[in-house]
């Protein structure tokens, strides 16, 4: 090891890092500040007064109520279906060789990689083409399959780290399949599904892009967002909104990050 | 001699569940076909199904009478779409993500490297929160923070008529392109938010490059007389470089294919994902939304085949 001197970062590097992150968490900041404003007709900064009154009004709207449960239902099942086609997908491929391998991890990362438009034209098309009218579970289609590589990356890398002599030594000990799934193999990735599901549904509760083209007359959380975004009806309101979105996707991250941060690749640090 | 020969070959096992479990062991190929077929058939059918589906309607057009689609194969779609007006949108959209990926890099490198070579423990797990939060963080809670940031009577200009700076912000709005009525409506408003919104995509694959960088090497460089300039320029720079660019397939992509923010924060005139949306939405020309998609699908494809030359794909 060197001296001292190298350890130490050079203060232009430090004033550069510490302006990057104020800039990411600044406007966040800023909406918890406006979820108390009391002004109703524009966004004047600074407040000219403080308030907790529009907690109450937004408590008492309906159609947000049911934007959040029809958000929570969508979520809810598409990760579980993205966790199940997930597992099975890396499954099949970290336990085994076979061709085209590169291939399907590629199919797999396309929904995201791709840009969200594409993804949801082509499902509008299709469904169009289909005769399959729009209902929940349209939007569900959607969003489990754009879920499905967020539960792969986490399992995929946690396979790679399960030695194939536990496996052997299970069934050399007389275990069938099922036993070894169920007794060594699932306390083993257990965290990192856990997590992956996690990532999953802040993903799905989050996604607007996708949705704007899968559903019909429902909105999700983010659209009613979204039509608040476009026409304000009272913009009080979509500060708390907005400010309790905040809140609520940063448990499922924090949580992510507490069930793997031991392991060689840490949850979420691709979304 | 028989009791051995028994003790090793065990009996099969009895009920379905362990028959099934010895078919499955003797015949891998089937396992391997059980657990990838749901996969597949979902992301087969439902994904690659509609992309196709998509991607073969671009090379139908439009009847411009009756507003139907005519189904026949035609390249009268893609002429359309290389028309002067659509170009320029094409153009727009590409010279914004690339802009905005050039930025995003700028600003994501000192994150970067301050997390990589001198935050340690408590710091460390400060910076990687202080990543994740914001990436994962609403992307429509995001855009709405930069509308009350951006408004005429928001913070932006309270800080600038604070610092009696009022008039630098008027003659940057007077500027052409750049500028507009206020921020909210102007290319600078759009370039801030994708920068904002794209930025932290940026960060981890930079990290992960940085970290993976012997730090011996460094100290060779200026042990043979480099200077921290010439040894950012020729050792770290270069092994930073693959994941640069990893990050960069993220900033670009989703800059590509966005259409809420231009349409939320900007002016009138349309991005690539904007055209899109106009296009299947209150046009109908489905044909042509098509042909629009293709665009950053065959950009994409230019963009990863050459990031995988550069081995961006390892630093992801």
């Amino acid at each position: 090891m060197r001296s001292e001197k190298s350890n130490r970062a050079p203060l232009s590097l430090k004033i550069a890092a510490a302006a990057g992150l104020a800039f990411m968490h600044l406007p966040i900041l800023l909406i918890f500040l406006y979820a108390f404003t009391t002004e109703e007709k524009s966004y004047q900064f600074p407040p000219p007064g403080l308030t907790t009154q529009w907690f109450g009004v937004a408590w008492d709207r309906p159609d947000v109520w049911a934007a959040l449960a029809l958000s929570v239902k969508v979520a809810s099942i598409a990760t579980a279906t993205a966790l199940v086609l997930g597992t099975l997908c890396a499954a099949a491929i970290s336990q085994t060789r076979f061709f085209g391998r590169e291939t399907i991890s590629l199919l797999v990362i396309l929904p995201i990689a791709l840009p969200g438009i594409i993804t949801g034209i082509a499902l509008r098309s299709a469904f169009s083409m289909a005769d399959i009218p729009f209902s929940f579970w349209t939007i569900v289609l959607g969003h489990a399959t754009f879920c499905i590589v967020v539960v792969y990356n986490n399992a995929v890398a946690r396979f790679r780290r399960i030695s194939g002599s536990l496996i052997e030594a299970s069934m050399d000990l007389g275990a069938d399949g099922f036993q070894t799934f169920r007794y060594v193999i699932l306390p083993n990735i257990g965290t990192a599904l856990l997590a992956g599901g996690m990532l999953a549904f802040a993903l799905s509760f989050d996604e607007v892009i996708v949705t704007t083209f899968t559903a019909g007359q429902q909105s999700t959380l983010p659209i009613w967002m979204l039509e608040e975004l476009i026409r304000p009806r009272q913009r009080p309101v979509t500060n708390v909104v907005a400010m309790i979105v905040v809140v609520v996707t940063f448990l499922p991250i924090l949580g992510a990050y507490y069930l793997t941060r031991d392991g060689d690749q840490i949850a979420g640090a691709s979304k | 001699m028989t009791v051995i020969a028994e003790s090793i070959i065990l009996p099969e096992r009895r009920g379905t569940a362990g028959r099934l479990s010895d078919f499955f062991w003797r015949h891998p190929h089937v396992l391997l076909a059980v657990l990838l077929g749901p996969p597949l058939l979902w992301l087969g059918i439902v994904y690659l199904g509609s992309l196709f589906a998509l991607l073969l309607q671009s090379f139908f057009s439009i009847d411009d009478f009756s507003g139907l689609i005519n189904y026949e194969f035609t390249l009268a779609t893609y002429r359309q779409l290389l028309s002067e007006t659509n170009l320029d949108i094409i153009i727009r959209t590409v010279t914004m993500a690339a802009v905005v990926t050039l930025v995003s890099a700028l600003i994501a490198f000192p994150i970067a490297y301050y997390a990589a070579r001198y935050a340690r423990g408590k710091w460390k797990v400060l910076f990687y929160l202080g990543v994740m939060l914001p990436l994962w963080s609403s992307y429509l809670v995001k855009i709405y923070a930069w509308k009350l940031v951006l408004a005429k009577e928001g913070i932006v200009t309270w800080f600038f008529e604070k610092l009696n700076l009022l008039w630098l912000l008027d003659a940057w709005l007077a500027l052409p392109v750049v500028g507009g009525n206020s921020l909210s409506v102007s290319y600078t408003g759009t370039f801030v938010v994708f920068v904002y919104v794209w930025m932290p995509f940026m960060i981890l694959p930079i990290q992960a490059a940085l970290e993976r960088v012997p730090s011996n090497l460094i100290e060779a460089s200026s042990d043979l007389g480099g200077t921290p300039a010439q040894t950012f320029r020729y050792v770290l720079f270069p092994l930073a470089l693959p994941g640069i660019v990893a990050g960069s397939i993220f900033t670009f992509s989703l800059t590509l294919g966005d259409y809420i923010i231009p349409q939320i924060i900007g002016s009138s005139r349309l991005f690539i994902g904007q055209a899109v949306y106009a296009q299947q939405g209150t046009a109908g020309n489905i044909p042509l939304a098509a042909a629009f998609t293709v665009v950053p699908i065959v950009i994409m494809g230019l963009y990863l085949w050459m990031a995988k030359r550069m081995g961006a794909f390892d630093a992801l």
